[in-house]
This record gives structure tokens, C-alpha cells and sequence, in this order.
């Protein structure tokens, strides 16, 4: 196992991001990958083979969610990055980042409650085909944190269709049994969508935060699977 | 000196500004002249009772305040500071926000936020975990829903965006905080020793610089505001409330730790009630300096701003730095990195005056000292009178209360109670876990967060039942130490420390007073028996409405350490077949009980029964207990009684699991002791083969421990064997009441 590669984590640090030093610590510790912090201000990104844009407050927000981010110098480089293929994940404001990036399609609105929501949820996974799930088994369901004041998954009736018709929708949340339920939504997502990728299956957005239940000590472990997936892929790649 | 704008100054105008004739008289013969404007504004928020604490320093000079883990005296430096061994120390404290949360929630508590984490990392401490403790009035009053809803919002928005877990809190409902709530907000943050920075100004020539955010007209006199009671012309005060961003405390919080780290500093104090003002002439005087200031230099919001206003402006997220001159352009480039002002605006002095240059005139020139606590700032010793309620409250003849025909509806009653039921609507709105420390959560007995360069966690919780408290000031403060630090056991943590604070009415009427010195002796005794001195905190006086003062809340903020994450604890039922036993023993005391409050709408009766000797003992057996790993769940019995306890340990397990037990009725009847609040009691579950050792260690502390049931899976709680409560119908109530009655 030591022999084998290791992947070099790029954290992209917005001046309010708050889940950077999470997201590094997981990688880093939990992993035991190579990880990187890029500065939102730089345009250099370090020689990464997966881009993670965290969780927190990009600028503040006090505008739209992550609509300030999008012009800053790191993410020029990353939107060329992900359009030549490379591995892009973006957790709770780093999925809406990439939503206003263009990187993926559709938008966060509030959520339907008005209300900040912070708790465990259970998410379906909906397809083991890609690089972000390919150690889960379709149908699985992850118990991971959310913690998001807009995590409303909004897109136009023809954009949900195209995402549904190819298969582009990655988790939904559901009950503890799988059930895709209006009760288990919690933030009023269409379809009850918590996460999906591009077109092309090499970025992903998700409102949970897989970081959050990595680590065996705060007692939530289901988030493992997604980075591992992401490894494992990156390695049989590499091998 | 004097602009000619400016008010004459005169004892009309001091008297307008809060200070009394003799605070001004004294203010005359400091400066042996009648002082500007702009110094009659320093002294007046230098000494209004926020930030001089003149009625409440001599008596708090009597509680504890030392120990061998203290890092810093209490009152020395802007938090406590505590050594937690591995070279690292923990930074705590807990503040007030009532006031401007009264008449603007949202920023009011959001503020209050802001403020302790400056507090915090002010000394060099990366903030690791938010607490908070609320109080409001009845919840069936929509001026109560508008609060709760705000200051919540605020304390999340603030938290969240700034990045630091918000793991515990209290939340209480009294018709006494109804125009008055308390929003107490406290921080925890960690701290390698050689980086610990203090706020010191030092040093003949080095400089003075600004940082963070502008100076705006926003929160002028807000200490002033902080110092008076609420009444209908609050309203007006509104302006007094500062604004709050949490985008750019995040900027400066990690300037200022890069900053300190680098080692680039003198001394650093942050911007909260009162200012630069406040600022500089604490440094100037914890240093035995002087400083110069040029106010042309400080960023501001909006022109034509006074000197007045600029010394005055409770504006947020700045700081205040001295520096060696040769670090200036260092500083200035870690601050340009974070997209924030960093401004000289003046230097150290080796004498002992701060002077305050603007447009080109001399505005101030004070002794540093004379404005401070500890130093010039006036000291009072007020009268005191035992309050004339307390002669009905502790006569009242509880054997008058019937016992309740159907103790199961009073169960359900209970558990809907808004003091009672879950508080998941308040804290699901709170990030708990962003850094990823966050070991037990909001709904523990008290929160638990991991420290990842060491192998100790730190366990905290805050705790002040108030009722208690204003039918026993003495007897009640000593129960919220013991309940905070019985919190801390009951996760396997050892309490080390308190930060406190004090919420009472004003101070100026003898029986408030009263209250307060009761309240401090309380305190100091059950401090003393646990060993958790008193590491600082805050007063605050005048929370009145027209009519009634609130309860007497000494909040208490406990630190606890767990030395390895073997002994964490948690409150829930872990196995089916469990035995459940209590540590401690049932006495059927209601007075004082929610009980009591829910069922009949009487406050009554003396504080419940509480003897601290014995819970010392309880409190270290049951450390001994889970250090040893023969528990495993440990909960406290507190409001409610033990019976809404066992409730609780069931509906916070995973898998639902029951119970059933069985109370020995003989003495006592049944409804008191499930609903008794009498205090040191434990209950806990533990695997049958680790009965008879918990029994023989209980038997070495003589702490009365009895078996009373087992823990079961039927999805039901059975008591005595005809009790029974419904595990659907009871998690429906406890979880939903509160989310019902505010959106009803």
C-alpha cells in the first residue's frame, strides 16, 4: 500500500472559507495523502491531481452564495482544470461556488425552512459509475452532516431532466432506509437532489460534508467511502 | 482644548452622560481643570459600570481566583488562561449581550458573538468552540418568538460564517426576562504558551497601530447604554447597537494569530465596549506608559467624524497593536494579505497620560491610570436588604399541593414544557462540528471537543437555573457550579475552572444587592470544594424591566479535561439489558421545580435540597467510575426530575431503547420523587457484570448508589410497573414542542 502513489489534495482557501484546515486534516491525516492549501489570490495550483473547494463563507456571502468567489484569480485556474479533465470536488459553499462557476449546472437557493440547518442526514447513492463513487454500491445510504443555510438544489424543469436522463445526479437525500421522501429532504432540493457531478463525471458538487464523517473519533465514518472512492481511482489510474 | 462645536462641559452634561456629581467632582480633581468633551466622553464609559465594574469588583476580589493551572490572574488579561499540560493553554470566557439583544436581536446577539471571540483570540487562541446561554420570556408572547428567532439567527450567522463550533448552551423561559432576555455568549480557544499575547503597551516609542475594520458612528456609548435599565425610551438606543461582520472577523482573527505567531508584536487588545478608548488606556496602563494618538490616521466610515465619536465608536472588528517600529512594514504586509486596514496612529510614551491629537488639536489628555479598574476607577460598596419575597417564597406550604391523579398526562406536560423539551430547533441552526473537534454535541450534559495536537479533550457546559437562584441566591449559584461541573463529570471531564456571568437587576436598590452578594458567597464556596477558581468573566447589572428585575442568572461557563478519549461519556442508553442505577439518592424535593411551575404555576418554596460535601463525593465517584469503564451512559438529574432523565437517556439513543424501573415508595410518594429536583444525582447505565464493582467503589466514597431497572427494547418506558409512556408519543413531544410553539 505505501508503495503505491500518493494523490496531492489542492484546498483552495477563499479568505472566508471555514472547512479548509477539515478538508486538509482528512487528506492529510485521516488519508494519508499529499495535501496543498491554494490561496484565492494565486494562480498556481501547486501540481494537484484533485481540486477541493471547502465548505464556508467565500467572501462573506453577503451577496449570493459563492458569486464573489468565482471571479477570483485561483478559480480561473481551476475552471481550466476541470475542463481538461481534472478531478474537482466542491463541498456545501464549494458546491455552490461551482454552480455560479459554470462548472456545474443550477443554483442554491435558501432553504425551504429559511433556517441555517446543521445535523446528521442520510443520502442515497444513486450511481457507482463515477470516480467520486466508485467504493459505494448503488442504492447505499451514507449518514453524513450537512450544515448549510442554502443548500436548495434549483435548476430549470429541462436542466433536472438532462441530469436525471444522464445520470448525473450522485446522492439524494433519503431516510435511514433509503426512501427518497419529502420528510428526508431538508432543505426543499428539487428531486431531493444533495449532490451531483458534470457531464463528463470529473467534478462534483454536494451539500454533506464527506470531511465531517471521516473520522472514526467523531463517531461518523460514511463520508470515507467518497474520498477513497476518489483515491482508488486516481491510483488505478496512475498504476 | 475645547472646539468650539462641541457642548459645554458641565455637571448637566456629566450627569446626562451617566457619571454621578461626585464621579464628576472626582474627574475635576484628576485633571485639576473641567476636562473637554471628549474626555468627559472617556470617563464616562471608562467608568460606567460595564467596563469599571464599580459595584461589583470589591465583592468579586472574594471569590476564588487562583490555582496552580492559572495561566493569568482573573481581570489581568481579556480572558482566562488555563494550562491544560502538552504546552498548551486554554483561553475562556463567557460576556453579556443582554441590552442591545433586547432592542436589536439579530446584530444585538450576533455582536456579542463577535466580541468574545475577539476576546479570545486577542491572547494568541484560535477559538475552538462556542457556548451560549439565553434566557426570554414566555413563549406564548410573540415579543418573545420576534427575540428567540433573532438572537438565534444572529448567534449562528455569526458563528457559522466565522468558522468555530457552537457545541453547547442553555436556553430558559421565564416570564421575568420578558423585555429583558439575556443572551451570555462564551468562548473556548487553545493556545501554545510562547505564543500567549498580552494587552500591553510598553515601551517608549513603539507604535501604535489600528486594525481591521473602519471606525463608524456605530455602538457610541454603548457601555453607557449597557448600564442602565431597559424601559420603552430603549427603543430610542437603538444606535447604541454595534453592527456585526463576520467576514471580516474571520480576516482579522487569522491576521492576528499570524501576526502574534511571527512573533511581531508588544501587546494587543481588541475593540469591544468603549473602543479605542478602552483599548489604549488599558494597555497604557497595564504597561505604566503613556500614548499618543493622532485620530487623523484612523480609518473611518464617514466623514466629519468628532474625536468624541472616534474615542467612543463601539464599532467591531478592530484591534488595537503596539509594535517595535521595526515590525511596522511586517505587520502591514500580513495585514494587507487578509485585505484589512493597518494603521499607525500613534506611539508609546514613557510617561503616563494618554493624549489624543485630532486636526491638529490636543482632545484629550488623561492619566492612563485614572480611567481604569483597578486604578482611578470609582470602587462602591452598596447596601444590601434581605428582598421581602423571599418571606412568602420560603413559607409557602408545599404539603398544600395535591398529588397529581394521573401521573402520566404530567409526564407528557412535562416533557412539552419549553424549559424542558429538546432544544434541536435552537442548535440545529448552529454549525456544531466545522473544524472537525466536535466529539458530543449540542444535547449532551456537556459539550466535548477534541484537541488534535494532544491526546485531552475539553468538556464545557453553562448553567444557571435562575429560579434557584431567586429563591435562594446563596444556595442556587452554589447549584449552577455543581450542576456545570456535574455536567463535565457526567462526559468523564474533570472541571478545572469557571468563567462567570452575572446577570442581576440594579445593583443601586440594596436588595438587589442582596442578591448579588449572596450569589458571589454561593459561588465562592462551591468553587473552593471543586477546585475550579473563578478565571474571570462578566457583569451585568440593570436587567430591569418597568416593573420587576429578572432572576438573579450567574451564568457559570465550566471547563472540564478529559484525559483520554477512552473516558468520553454520553448521555444515551447504549444496550438493551443495561442495568440502570442512580448515584445519589432520591429525597422527593420540590420545591423550586418545574414540577411545580408546569403543573400548578407556583414559584415557590426554598432552592432544592442541596449539601455540597456530598456533591463533591458524587461528583468524583462518578469520574472514578467511568475512568475505570464501568459506565456506560452517564446523565444528570436535573429540571423535571429524574423521571424526565430516564426519558431523556432513552429518546437520545440511536435505537430507541426503554427502560423499566421501579422507585421504593415507602417514604416518599411517587410523584415527588420523579419529579423532585433535589440535587447530586446521577443516573447511569452499565453492564450487569460491572454492577457489584460500582456498588463496592460507591460503598469506598459512601455515596448512596441504588440498582432501579434495566434498560429495554419494547419501545416503551415503564415505572413501576403501571406507569407507561409511550417512546412515540414522548420523542413527538420532547423533540417538537419547541419548533410548534414558536411557529404557532
Amino acid at each position: 500500500m505505501s508503495r503505491l502513489p500518493k494523490i496531492r489534495f489542492g484546498i483552495v482557501v477563499f479568505p472566508g472559507a471555514n472547512c479548509d484546515h477539515d478538508a486538509y486534516y482528512a487528506a492529510k491525516n485521516i488519508f494519508h495523502q499529499d495535501a496543498e492549501f491554494l490561496w484565492h489570490k494565486d494562480t498556481d495550483l501547486k501540481n494537484s491531481d484533485v481540486i477541493i473547494l471547502p465548505g464556508g463563507f467565500s467572501y462573506g456571502d453577503y451577496l449570493r452564495t459563492g458569486a464573489i468567489a468565482r471571479f477570483s484569480p485561483i478559480m480561473n485556474e481551476v475552471i481550466k482544470f476541470a475542463h481538461s479533465g481534472g478531478t474537482v470536488i466542491g463541498i456545501c459553499n464549494g458546491f455552490q461556488v461551482l454552480c455560479e462557476s459554470g462548472l456545474l449546472p443550477g443554483v442554491l437557493l435558501r432553504n425551504s425552512s429559511l433556517l441555517f440547518s446543521c445535523k446528521h442526514v442520510y443520502i442515497r447513492v444513486e450511481h457507482s459509475h463515477s470516480r467520486f463513487t466508485q467504493e459505494c454500491s448503488v442504492g447505499e445510504v451514507l449518514r453524513i452532516p450537512i450544515a448549510h443555510g442554502e443548500g436548495n438544489y434549483f435548476a430549470e424543469p429541462e436542466t433536472i431532466r438532462s441530469l436525471e436522463e444522464n445520470k448525473q445526479i450522485v446522492f439524494r437525500y433519503c431516510d435511514e432506509y433509503g426512501n427518497v421522501t419529502a420528510e428526508s429532504n431538508p432543505n426543499g432540493s428539487i428531486n431531493n437532489i444533495a449532490g451531483i457531478m458534470n457531464a463528463a463525471g470529473n467534478v462534483m458538487g454536494l451539500m454533506p460534508h464527506p470531511e465531517r464523517a471521516s473520522d472514526e473519533a467523531l463517531g461518523s465514518v460514511d463520508g470515507k467511502k467518497i474520498f477513497e472512492s476518489i483515491i482508488k481511482n486516481f491510483v488505478l489510474q496512475t498504476v | 482644548m475645547n472646539s468650539k462645536t462641541e457642548p459645554t462641559v458641565n455637571l448637566e452634561l456629566a450627569l446626562h452622560h451617566g457619571l454621578t456629581k461626585e464621579e464628576y467632582e472626582k474627574i475635576l480633581s484628576i485633571l485639576k481643570r473641567t476636562p473637554t468633551f471628549t474626555e468627559l466622553g472617556i470617563y464616562s464609559v471608562m467608568w460606567s459600570e460595564h467596563c469599571s465594574y464599580k459595584n461589583s469588583i470589591a465583592l468579586l476580589k472574594t471569590l476564588p481566583r487562583s490555582g496552580k493551572r492559572l495561566l493569568v490572574g482573573a481581570g489581568e488579561e481579556n480572558a482566562g488562561l488555563v494550562d491544560i499540560g502538552d504546552g498548551l493553554a486554554v483561553a475562556f470566557k463567557i460576556e453579556s449581550h443582554n441590552h442591545p439583544s433586547a432592542v436589536e436581536p439579530y446584530q444585538g446577539a450576533a455582536t456579542g458573538v463577535g466580541g468574545i471571540m475577539r476576546d479570545i483570540f486577542t491572547m494568541g487562541a484560535r477559538p475552538i468552540a462556542a457556548l451560549n446561554s439565553l434566557r426570554f420570556g414566555n413563549l406564548d408572547n410573540n415579543q418573545t418568538k420576534h427575540l428567540l428567532k433573532g438572537v438565534v439567527k444572529g448567534i449562528g450567522d455569526y458563528g457559522n460564517s466565522f468558522g468555530v463550533p457552537t457545541v453547547a448552551g442553555e436556553v430558559y423561559f421565564e416570564d421575568c426576562y420578558q423585555t429583558n432576555p439575556l443572551v451570555n455568549a462564551m468562548a473556548i480557544g487553545i493556545v501554545e504558551h510562547r505564543h500567549v499575547a498580552s494587552a500591553i503597551a510598553k515601551g517608549d516609542g513603539n507604535i501604535v497601530m489600528i486594525v481591521g475594520a473602519a471606525t463608524g458612528k456605530d455602538g457610541i456609548h454603548g457601555a453607557t447604554f449597557a448600564s442602565e435599565e431597559i424601559s420603552e425610551a430603549s427603543e430610542a438606543k437603538r444606535p447604541s447597537v454595534q453592527v456585526g461582520d463576520p467576514f471580516t472577523e474571520k480576516l482579522l482573527l487569522e491576521a492576528t494569530l499570524e501576526t502574534i505567531r511571527a512573533g511581531l508584536i508588544v501587546g494587543i487588545q481588541d475593540m469591544g465596549a468603549a473602543g479605542i478608548t478602552c483599548s489604549s488606556t488599558e494597555m497604557s496602563a497595564k504597561g505604566n506608559s503613556g500614548m499618543m494618538l493622532n485620530l487623523d490616521h484612523v480609518p473611518v466610515r464617514e466623514e466629519n467624524m468628532s474625536a468624541y465619536e472616534i474615542m467612543l465608536s463601539e464599532s467591531q472588528e478592530r484591534m488595537l497593536i503596539v509594535a517595535e517600529p521595526k515590525n511596522e512594514n511586517a505587520i502591514k504586509e500580513i495585514f494587507k494579505k487578509w485585505d484589512l486596514n493597518c494603521v499607525t496612529i500613534g506611539n508609546v510614551t514613557n510617561d503616563d497620560r494618554v493624549k489624543v491629537f485630532y486636526n491638529g488639536e490636543l482632545k484629550a489628555d488623561v492619566p492612563a491610570e485614572t480611567c481604569v479598574l483597578g486604578g482611578g476607577a470609582p470602587v462602591y460598596y452598596r447596601e444590601t436588604k434581605k428582598p421581602a419575597y423571599l418571606e412568602q417564597t420560603q413559607k409557602y406550604d408545599l404539603s398544600k399541593i395535591p398529588e397529581p391523579e394521573n401521573l402520566t398526562a404530567v409526564i407528557y406536560k412535562l416533557l412539552q414544557s419549553s424549559n424542558i423539551a429538546s432544544k434541536r430547533w435552537v442548535y440545529e441552526q448552529y454549525d456544531s462540528m466545522v473544524r472537525t473537534n466536535t466529539v458530543l454535541s449540542p444535547g449532551s450534559d456537556a459539550a466535548v471537543v477534541r484537541i488534535k495536537k494532544s491526546e485531552k479533550l475539553l468538556a464545557s457546559k453553562t448553567d444557571c437555573n435562575g429560579r434557584y437562584v431567586y429563591l435562594n441566591p446563596k444556595k442556587g449559584t452554589m447549584i449552577a457550579v455543581a450542576e456545570s461541573a456535574r455536567n463535565v463529570v457526567c462526559t468523564g471531564g474533570k472541571p478545572i475552572a469557571i468563567t462567570n456571568c452575572l446577570n442581576f437587576g440594579n445593583p443601586y436598590k440594596p436588595e438587589i444587592y442582596w442578591q448579588f452578594k449572596e450569589a458571589i458567597e454561593g459561588m465562592k464556596e462551591a468553587c473552593l470544594a471543586f477546585d475550579t477558581p473563578v478565571t474571570g468573566g462578566n457583569v451585568s447589572f440593570y436587567n430591569e424591566s418597568p416593573n420587576f428585575a429578572v432572576y438573579p442568572t450567574p451564568t457559570i461557563g465550566m471547563l472540564g479535561i478529559i484525559e483520554d478519549k477512552k473516558f468520553v461519556t454520553s448521555a444515551d442508553f447504549k444496550q438493551h439489558g443495561d442495568q440502570i442505577l442512580l448515584l445519589g439518592e432520591n429525597r422527593g424535593d420540590i420545591s423550586g421545580s418545574e414540577f411545580l411551575s408546569v403543573e400548578h404555576g407556583i414559584v415557590a418554596g426554598d432552592a432544592p435540597y442541596f449539601n455540597l460535601n456530598r456533591e463533591v463525593i458524587l461528583q468524583q465517584c462518578t469520574l472514578e467510575l467511568i475512568q475505570k469503564g464501568l459506565v456506560c451512559s452517564a446523565h444528570d438529574v436535573s429540571d423535571g426530575g429524574i423521571v424526565v432523565s430516564l426519558i431523556e437517556c432513552s429518546l437520545l439513543s440511536k435505537k430507541k431503547f426503554g427502560f423499566n424501573v421501579t422507585f421504593n415508595t415507602t417514604d416518599i410518594p411517587l410523584y415527588k420523587v420523579l419529579f423532585g429536583e433535589e440535587q447530586s444525582r446521577i443516573v447511569i447505565s452499565a453492564k450487569e457484570e460491572n454492577v457489584q464493582n460500582i456498588f463496592s467503589l460507591c460503598a469506598q466514597y459512601q455515596l448512596p448508589v441504588s440498582a432501579i431497572g434495566f434498560v429495554t427494547n419494547d419501545g416503551t418506558m415503564k415505572i413501576n410497573n403501571h406507569i407507561e409512556i409511550s417512546m412515540e408519543k414522548a420523542s413527538v413531544l420532547y423533540f417538537h414542542s419547541l419548533e410548534r410553539k414558536i411557529s404557532s
